[in-house]
């Protein structure tokens, strides 16, 4: 199978909302969408699947919180209870008022830092990542459509051509 | 056009005639462009005062906390006050950034990216404090519960300094990746448009190999919403446990249950006017006055009088409660607050963080740049003897009158003061110079609906 692609170069988002709605309505199966800043509604209009990340923290979230708990109850319950201004290490719900801010804390603190690698991990961001945008000019002001060739390419470039493109490309992927 | 519609009486962000490659070359500029002779002159006094501080904190660290002002009654002065007074700072980059997204308040993107900054760089500033007072720094690790020799001896999860160890590190690392995913796009902006191979390197190193597809803004939109829903309650925990440091003391004019809201209203107070101080410098240096425009500067001047008034709220009725509550001790600590040796901190307190807002409520005023500006650093000050006044008035005069005394700093105090002040600038201007200053992506998702341009093209068919 060939991985060739068409890259349909846009100069406004709303002209690039249109080719990709167009692009869709003609079957035509969409590869990839560069852009230089969140155009909302693009993840609709390209019939992505909603993200799962918010989900992911929520689990996370829970996780610090059930660390906090067996850490608390483990340190200061279970293996060196102290008595602390008269006020002896009992039980956990006993001492349970006191251990509420870093319940709270661990819970924000597992919940924002593994959605965020989690968002790393899947969006493959890291240091020393080599970026892959096909042209420099997507990080400033040009909006990019990758669209998968199969069949007819020169069909393509020209159904392409009419959706307002400034500039259009076809390339091997990899 | 109709899906970037915003109501013709909302006034623009973006001021001027720009395209998106606009934004980006404007953006872009100061981190392109040469540093000028006001910058270098800037930077070395900044760095200067960072080295004092330095030395007076390595003899701080070398001789001991008595090099400080500190006595057997006055056990808590500047430290604690300079800690609190720059956490507070903090606050403001975490409000605009987290708090104004929930409420999508779009002039938030013009000075988000600075204010996350200012908040990272002044928690450095404020994390140093306990960790000198502790006297042995190398023995820091100790406050996290790490498993050690001493049978393991844990930390105490009771204590409010500990929750503090918990809040502040929270607070400061969740900040950190919060303003770093921010950043992405638009290192990943400067990588693209870099000409030299070093600075080509450097910033896509900085930018992780952003690309901006579809699917990444998808998520990353998601990953902004799910952390500014976090970092909003982050951020009034971490105040309200700063303020349990004094609240859950049996210290009369600390053990108060008010704390809380009121410091977190202080802090916001605080740190919106460093921002206003930062911004109204940065908008004229660095070109940027189309981005951080009057209406963002009005906006904040809004916030700053409306929190100086909750503070004063406060204020009022932590005297009316001390009075009310029949508690002599109480009654007495705030007297003495008021008409004491300390009075004219109180006063100086007073005059600066609820009287001098109240201009604000005069359109003129909040409008003018340059009063918005000498009131940012009234306030800076007015809440710094805020703090001052909490801490040493009600310390200085304790349940025993023999050992009534005063505070009065050393050269060591003052110097590590002005060295963390210093500090804050090398690290700010170096940021101004180095990094995207504006979050230009977002900047340019609102300019078809809050642009000049745009809005007079829109609002014109209507008419």
């Amino acid at each position: 199978m060939s991985n060739k692609v068409v890259q349909a170069m846009y100069n406004d988002d709303d002209i690039l909302m249109d080719a990709v709605k167009e692009t869709r309505a003609a079957n035509h199966h969409i590869e990839e969408v560069y852009t230089p800043f969140p155009v909302h509604g693009l993840d609709k209009a390209m019939g992505l699947k909603g993200t799962r990340l918010a989900i992911t923290a929520f689990m996370y979230g829970c996780v610090g919180f059930s660390f906090a708990v067996w850490m608390m109850n483990y340190m200061m319950i279970e293996q060196w209870p102290q008595d602390i201004g008269g006020k002896p290490s009992m039980s956990f719900f006993l001492n349970m008022p006191a251990f509420v801010p870093i319940m709270f804390e661990l819970s924000v603190f597992f919940a924002a830092h593994l959605m965020v690698i989690t968002f790393y991990m899947r969006s493959r961001l890291w240091p020393f990542k080599e970026a892959e945008n096909p042209d420099p000019r997507t990080t400033d002001d040009m909006f990019v459509m990758e669209v998968a060739v199969e069949g007819d390419e020169a069909a393509l470039v020209s159904f392409l051509e009419k959706t307002g493109t400034v500039e259009i490309k076809v390339t091997e992927k990899h | 056009m109709s899906s970037h519609y915003e109501a013709p009486i909302r006034r623009p962000l973006i001021v001027g005639d720009k395209s998106y490659h606009d934004i980006t070359v404007e953006v872009a500029a100061p981190v392109e462009g040469k540093a000028n002779k006001l910058w270098w002159t800037a930077f070395t006094i900044a760095l200067v005062a960072f080295l004092w501080g330095l030395g007076s904190i390595i003899y701080t660290i070398g001789t001991g906390i008595g090099v400080w002002g500190l006595n057997k009654t006055v056990g808590w002065a500047w430290d604690i006050t300079n800690f609190v007074w720059w956490v507070g700072i903090g606050h403001a980059g975490t409000l605009i950034s987290a708090v104004l997204l929930l409420f999508r308040q779009k002039w938030r993107m013009g000075i988000n990216r600075s204010a996350e900054a200012m908040t990272i760089f002044s928690v450095v500033q404020a994390g140093l404090f306990p960790v000198i007072h502790m006297g042995r720094v190398w023995d820091a690790h100790f406050v996290l519960p790490i498993p050690n020799q001493f049978g393991s001896l844990w930390t105490n999860f009771n204590s409010p300094l500990l929750w503090d160890v918990f809040a502040i590190s929270t607070y400061l690392s969740v900040s950190l990746v919060f303003w770093w995913t921010g950043l992405l796009p638009d290192f990943a902006m400067l990588r693209d448009r870099a000409v030299k191979p070093f600075q080509k390197k450097i910033y896509s190193l900085l930018s992780f190999g952003w690309t901006g597809r579809a699917k990444d803004w998808q998520r990353f939109e998601e990953v902004s919403l799910v952390l500014a829903g976090l970092a909003t309650p982050l951020v009034l925990s971490v105040h309200t446990i700063v303020s349990f440091d004094f609240a859950t003391s049996v210290i009369p004019g600390w053990h108060t249950t008010i704390f809380p809201p009121y410091f977190v209203a202080g802090a916001v107070f605080s740190g919106f006017a460093m921002v206003n101080t930062l911004l109204i410098i940065m908008r004229k240096v660095s070109n940027l006055e189309a981005y951080i425009t009057k209406q963002h500067i009005e906006l904040m001047n809004i916030v700053i009088m409306i929190t100086g008034s909750i503070v004063g709220c406060a204020y009022i009725t932590e005297l009316f409660i001390a009075w009310y509550s029949g508690v002599e001790y109480e009654q007495y600590a705030f007297l003495n607050r008021a008409t004491g040796p300390y009075w004219w901190a109180y006063l100086l307190m007073m005059s600066c963080n609820v009287f001098s807002p109240q201009f604000m409520w005069s359109k003129k005023l909040r409008q003018s740049i340059t009063f918005s500006f000498i009131i940012s650093i009234v306030v800076n000050i007015g809440m710094w003897f805020e703090r001052f006044v909490i801490i040493v008035t009600s310390l200085h005069r304790d349940y025993l009158p023999s050992s009534w005394t005063m505070f009065s700093p050393t050269f060591v105090d003052i110097g590590i003061y002005v060295g963390t002040i210093g500090f804050f600038f090398v690290l700010f201007l170096l940021y101004a110079r180095t990094f995207p200053v504006i979050a230009q992506a977002e900047v340019k998702s609102i300019l078809k609906s809050s642009g000049e341009n745009f809005k007079k093209l829109r609002d014109g068919n209507h008419e």
